[in-house]
């Protein structure tokens, strides 16, 4: 079943991109998401069914070189069971969608094939995106690491024929290039201390505790092996879910298709970060300065993206900062060690984020691929299933929910949860990242519902003839967003008990280790005081009020304050400058170092050393070599004797053999 | 008593001989085949000279071998003379002088 499930995405791939010629484009895409479905129903059979510890199957030797061996196998936990539906169903909901979405492209021409290139590609990163979470060693996990990256590339550059696509593409598997190096760092390191890159062994909790006890010497730094590894791993971690300083490819990556938005830059590659440092929970438990290092990365980057996403106007870049927050969220609990409440973030998460950026694609589906806010407005009337499906999501995200209880949207519970977290650590960071995430959850409140009021509500505004022609969606487009949108109510309330309740270590079974002596996070989330589990009701309250007063109650209200505060605004509008600011460090230094080593590097010293070796040196020795050859024979034979004479000379002065 | 070195200071004076004859001649490219000779009979007096000094046949034997090949030699090179008498009609070292690039 697990092969079945694990493979049926590759094949519908290969079948779908090599052989849409000989089936047909139609047959083609059939099968492709035929076999997006078929892994989506056994996922979740695997899911529901799924009791105990976990198993492995092993499929075959990867590879086996010195004292390396590595399997290619499937580590059957909890934690992959949950980010197997959560992939799964996703991407077969994004399939089905793409029916609707990608008909038509008016980015093709008529009679051009695209659509089957597209499908090949989404099954190809569901693929690779199941080797990533399926690995049961670091190695297996890489290539799906790597894999993933490179169908991310390969989407979001899916409109090649715009240059912004392109370069978004080339920033997204760039920036990812930073991160993954820290991450091969992190595996060698591992090796390097361990022998060993399977999990089996090295989330063996006594060798993440010996780990503890190792230093590494580097240069003239003494430092501590597992603190060392955790961080280089983390690194890896920060490239792929777009944490701060490391985020800048995620809005740039909204250039792609919509399904892709929300596929892989919502639902499921980004979070691989997250899944990655709940997989390694023994390293993070024994670890001290990475968890405190990720928590403050996490909250940062929560309260960071919130503010920018407060201020764009495209919706897929709102929504984009919106999941750039939302991951942070998730590594703050990821960070205080509240695995099982960043798993369900990132499970309820994929939900309702899944469906505002399908929401999104539907409404920009509507409005004839205009993604400007600015240029809508009152879309309610006409496209009422949509506006209830956004609708739903924002609910979702911004976690509305009955206080003090356990009943609420799904990220009323989950973002909750990690709030909760936060502040029950009780370490210093832990609240800085109370008060951080407080901030960020009213900022998501009021960016969120921004964009359902400049959306759905007020006067028409942009063209008039594209507000006219607006129209819903066809239901192949609907169909995802009322299955997405079961998940968005209800996901929360269902799993609440099993991710963070008092048994969640027994939900979890062996996929997450929490080290009883130090770690007791969820029991004291549970126990905080009401007024800490009632804040981000109210943070949420507070920026809902905002938003109704800025865009329903007086909509003059924002061009003013942006006038008022308008570096702040400013700030905010360019992203706080980490484009410009990487442009100035990275890309231009690169740049010049390029055209350097171009034009004196390649031109004046490898083209010149050729061209002046050829045309000049050669050509003055042919000509004195030339002159040497008189033909005469006892010149010939005097220049043998003469280096007769110095052979053996040589050979007296330096004596021979000896 | 004539030892050894006698022998090697005759055989190296003629081989010196030899060579200058090669180089030096501008005449005639039957001095040079003569002096191929002198060359290979200067080695040959040293083959003697050392079978006799340490009493081992093989140095006389390989005499006889480079006596035959230099009969051979002188035959072939003389040949080679006649052939580029017919054509060039001169054997004057001087006039031998397309062996060049």
């Amino acid at each position: 079943m697990e092969m079945i499930l694990l493979f049926a995405p590759l094949i519908g791939s290969i079948v779908c991109g090599f052989g849409h010629r000989i089936i047909g484009e139609r047959a083609a895409m059939v099968v492709a998401t035929g076999g997006l479905f078929l892994s989506a129903i056994l996922s979740w059979i695997i899911f529901l069914s799924f009791h105990g510890d976990g198993y492995t199957i092993s499929l075959f030797r990867f590879i086996e070189s010195g004292t390396l061996t590595t399997n290619w196998a499937i580590r059957m936990d909890r934690l992959t069971a949950i980010m197997l539906i959560v992939i799964n169903t996703v991407s077969a909901l994004v399939h089905l969608y793409s029916w609707g979405y990608m008909d038509k492209d008016p980015q093709w021409k008529e009679g051009e094939s695209y659509k089957p290139r597209f499908f090949a590609y989404l099954s190809f990163f569901t693929f690779t995106m199941l080797m990533l979470v399926t690995s049961d060693n670091l190695l297996q996990m890489f290539f799906g690491w790597e894999g993933v990256g490179v169908a991310s590339y390969l989407l979001i550059g899916f409109y090649y024929r715009k240059p912004s696509a392109g370069a978004a593409a080339m920033k997204a598997f760039i920036v990812n290039r930073v991160g993954d190096f820290g991450f091969a760092l992190g595996i060698f390191g591992l090796f390097y201390l361990t022998g060993s890159i399977n999990f089996s062994e090295i989330l063996d909790p006594h060798n993440a505790e010996a780990l503890s006890k190792t230093n590494l010497q580097f240069l003239s730094w003494d430092l501590n092996a597992l603190e060392v590894i955790t961080m280089l791993l983390f690194i890896g971690a920060m490239g792929k879910s777009a944490q701060l300083m490391l985020h800048t490819w995620l809005p740039d990556a909204m250039e792609g298709p919509t399904p892709v938005s929300a596929l892989i830059h919502a639902a499921t590659m980004v979070t691989a970060g997250v899944f990655m440092v709940c997989r390694l929970s023994p390293l993070m438990e024994y670890a001290t300065f990475t968890p405190n290092f990720i928590v403050i990365i996490g909250a940062t980057t929560a309260f960071f993206a919130a503010t920018v996403g407060l201020v764009q106007n495209d919706i897929k870049r709102v929504i984009a900062y919106s999941t750039c927050s939302q991951l942070g969220y998730m590594f703050v609990a990821a960070g205080v060690g509240a695995y099982g409440a960043a798993m369900f973030h990132l499970f309820t998460h994929a939900f309702f984020k899944a469906m505002l950026f399908l929401g999104a694609g539907s409404v920009i589906h509507a409005m004839h691929h205009e993604q400007d806010m600015r240029n809508y407005g009152g879309l309610r009337k006409k496209i009422p299933f949509t506006f209830a499906a956004m609708m739903i999501g924002t609910l979702a995200i911004t976690g509305v929910g009955i206080p003090l209880t356990h009943i609420g949207f799904a990220g009323f519970l989950s973002k909750d949860a990690i709030i909760e977290s936060a502040y029950g650590a009780g370490t210093g960071v832990g609240q800085y990242a109370f008060v951080m995430l407080v901030i960020a959850a009213a900022m998501t409140s009021f960016y969120s519902w921004r964009l359902i009021f400049l959306t759905f509500y007020g006067k028409a505004r942009g063209d008039k003839h594209t507000h006219e022609h607006a129209h819903e969606s066809p239901i192949v487009m609907l169909m995802p967003l009322a299955v997405l949108a079961l998940g968005a109510v209800f996901a929360g309330m269902v799993w609440y008990e099993d991710f963070f309740g008092h048994h969640w270590e027994d939900f979890f079974g062996a996929s997450i280790y929490a080290n009883h002596e130090t770690n007791h996070v969820v029991h004291d989330a549970h126990a905080v005081k009401s007024w800490v589990k009632a804040s981000p009701f109210f943070a949420m309250l507070l920026g809902f009020l905002l938003a109704m007063w800025f865009y329903i109650w007086s909509p003059e209200n924002p061009a003013k304050l942006a006038k008022q505060q308008r570096s702040l605004y400013a700030l905010f509008l360019n992203k706080w400058y980490f484009d410009e600011l990487y442009d100035m460090i990275f890309v231009r230094p690169a740049k010049r170092l390029g055209n350097f080593l171009w034009k004196k590097g390649d031109g004046a010293v490898i083209d010149g050393g050729i061209n002046g070796i050829a045309l000049g040196i050669i050509p003055f020795m042919t000509r004195k070599y030339q002159a040497m050859q008189s033909g005469y024979l006892f010149h010939y034979a005097f220049t043998m004797v003469i280096g007769v004479a110095v052979i053996v000379t040589w050979f007296a002065v330096t004596g021979g053999s000896q | 008593m004539i030892s050894v070195e006698h022998y090697l200071t005759v055989a190296a004076l003629l081989f010196v001989i030899g060579i200058f004859g090669i180089f030096l001649n501008r005449k005639n490219v039957i001095v040079i085949l003569m002096s191929i000779e002198l060359m290979l009979l200067a080695v040959n007096i040293n083959f003697v000279a050392f079978s006799t000094h340490l009493g081992d046949l093989t140095g006389q034997v390989f005499t006889l071998f480079i006596l035959t090949v230099a009969a051979a030699e002188a035959a072939i090179g003389l040949a080679i003379l006649v052939c580029f008498f017919r054509v060039r009609g001169t054997i004057a070292v001087e006039d031998i002088n397309v062996m060049k690039g």
